[in-house]
């Protein structure tokens, strides 16, 4: 019994850092339906900004945070206005090509500079440590650390988005694109701050993963395709909806691989597609 | 109507692909003047105001505000500049409430008469649903909140795209019993109506479209129903295409 729970805790953990890596996709599709293919991409390109970051300034992972974290913003909001918004439109195409490509781009730059072997960025003690809930689970530090930062980057991100004029202004041009421009927005500008919103949480996510376990050149399609598993459980409701999205996809693959080691990713991937048959619009759907 | 307008157009055109839908249009409206369009459905009516706002495309030339050519700006920096609209179809935003809806109207960035507190005297029952989301509101109630959201602008002109399309007509008396007190702010509004007879009791002046031309321009109190009859079906053989 106590083993199934510990599994259940571990799957939750897990699931936090799934969280993280869905919560930037689902802020981009939701304020302009642009689906990002790059999106794993550029969680890994922020791991390896990281790595080469520590690697060779010899500053920790919160100092190479506070360096990468306005950079990604700086370059999620020039992104946008240089390069998506002008493949926007009401045929979801353009888009789609043009972040294809650019994830095959990321893909062999990395793998120019980086070569294709993982890397990891060093944290300390922090990878090793570990804490004792109750007698019979033991949970590490990092992940813990990690389902932390994800709780509160889900808070914040549905904080800003309900209570702030910057988050109005995100859900009233996602709304209506004409409409908010006539009450003096510029759709181009607001689209920009999303994006470099959803950068801010590209590059947590990306550091995290670096420091949790390893990465390589050619790990993004994966990430990309836990993240898109987490939103479409989810649902585009809120945050907390991608939130409870990954911590599901997160204890399911965590229970099968406790039944067998080679079931773990696979079942994953089985109740997301249950869950897209059931119920298309996700477990918690936008409420109208 | 004397002196330098506060917005007009210049020979006007307006297309949709390849579909012409204005055709040198001049059109002018002075300093606390309220201006009527009226005209059939496909007339042109939404066109000119989609011009004017920036959302379709236009020689910049073509629309002047104080004199100064704005046409083909950017929307977001046309509304910034002072031009507020009450869209057809109200386009309320179904995610915000209505208290939000009313704030975006600010990100015009004008000061002036219009906040919170006005909009809510002028329409105390929007006070109550404040909290509520703008969409769940009986119809005329939708239509304060793009009213106010459009005040909220503090705009210089305030256009109205058929305030009263599917409203009841008790509905649609008490939104423009608020309109003097609207106007009374030194506002001045372009109202575009499908009801002549409003059109007619609301502004100083009028004009009608037909197929894209304006057909009639003159004093509301002065032109006949026959006038606007002619106008709006171009019975007559100088209107005919």
């Amino acid at each position: 019994m106590i083993e199934w729970l510990n599994t259940i805790v571990q799957g939750v953990l897990l699931g936090g850092l799934y969280a993280l890596f869905a919560m930037g996709l689902s802020l981009i599709f939701g304020v302009m339906r642009l689906t990002n293919i790059a999106h794993g991409d550029f969680i890994v390109l922020a791991a390896f900004g990281a790595f080469a970051l520590t690697s060779q300034t010899g500053i920790g992972p919160l100092g190479a945070l506070a360096f990468l974290l306005p950079l990604s913003v700086a370059f999620g909001y020039a992104l946008q206005r240089v390069v998506l918004n002008a493949t926007l439109a009401r045929d979801p195409l353009p888009s789609l090509v043009v972040t294809f490509g650019l994830s095959i781009i990321i893909q062999n730059v990395l793998q120019e500079i980086f070569s294709a072997d993982p890397r990891s960025i060093r944290a300390g003690e922090l990878t090793t440590a570990s804490v004792q809930l109750v007698e019979g689970i033991t949970v590490g530090v990092l992940p813990l650390l990690i389902f932390v930062v994800a709780v509160l980057v889900a808070g914040s991100l549905q904080w800003l988005f309900v209570r702030t004029t910057i988050g109005c202004a995100f859900r009233a041009t996602s709304d209506d694109r004409d409409t908010a421009e006539l009450m003096g927005l510029d759709a181009r500008v607001v689209y920009a701050w999303a994006s470099g919103l959803a950068f801010a949480v590209i590059a947590i996510a990306g550091l995290l993963q670096g420091m949790r376990t390893t990465v390589a050149p050619a790990d993004g399609p994966g990430l990309l395709l836990y993240a898109f598993e987490a939103v479409v459980i989810g649902g585009l409701g809120s945050f907390w909806g991608t939130f409870a999205g990954g911590v599901i996809l997160g204890v399911t693959q965590a229970i099968g691989f406790r039944l067998d080691p080679g079931w773990g990713i696979w079942l994953g991937h089985v109740v997301f597609l249950v869950i897209l048959l059931v119920r298309p619009a996700g477990l918690f759907p936008r409420m109208r | 109507m004397s002196g330098a307008a506060l917005l007009s157009t210049h020979a006007l055109e307006a297309r949709y692909g390849d579909f012409q839908a204005l055709f040198g249009v001049d059109f002018s409206i002075g300093a606390g003047e309220v201006v009527a369009i009226i005209g059939a459905n496909g007339a042109g009516k939404s066109t000119l105001l989609k011009t004017i706002t920036g959302l379709l495309r236009a020689p910049r030339e073509a629309v002047r505000l104080d004199g100064e050519p704005i046409g083909g700006l950017r929307p977001g920096e046309i509304a910034r500049r002072g031009i507020a609209m009450v869209p057809e179809g109200r386009r309320l935003f179904p995610s915000l409430s209505v208290e939000e809806n009313l704030r975006m109207g600010k990100h015009s960035g004008r000061t002036g008469p219009w906040n919170l507190d006005t909009v809510y005297s002028l329409f105390p029952m929007l006070h109550d649903k404040r909290a509520h989301p703008a969409t769940s509101l009986s119809g005329g109630q939708q239509q304060m909140v793009a009213i106010g959201r459009a005040l909220m602008a503090n705009p210089r002109l305030l256009m109205c795209d058929e305030i009263s399309l599917g409203l009841a007509p008790i509905v649609v008396k008490e939104i423009y019993d608020a309109l003097p007190s609207i106007i009374a702010g030194g506002l001045t509004a372009v109202v575009v109506e499908q009801d002549v007879g409003l059109a007619r009791l609301v502004s100083d002046r009028l004009y009608c479209l037909q197929e894209g031309r304006v057909t009639l321009a003159g004093i509301s109190g002065e032109v006949t129903r026959e006038d606007i009859s002619r106008a709006y079906f171009g019975d007559q053989p100088q209107a005919a295409r």
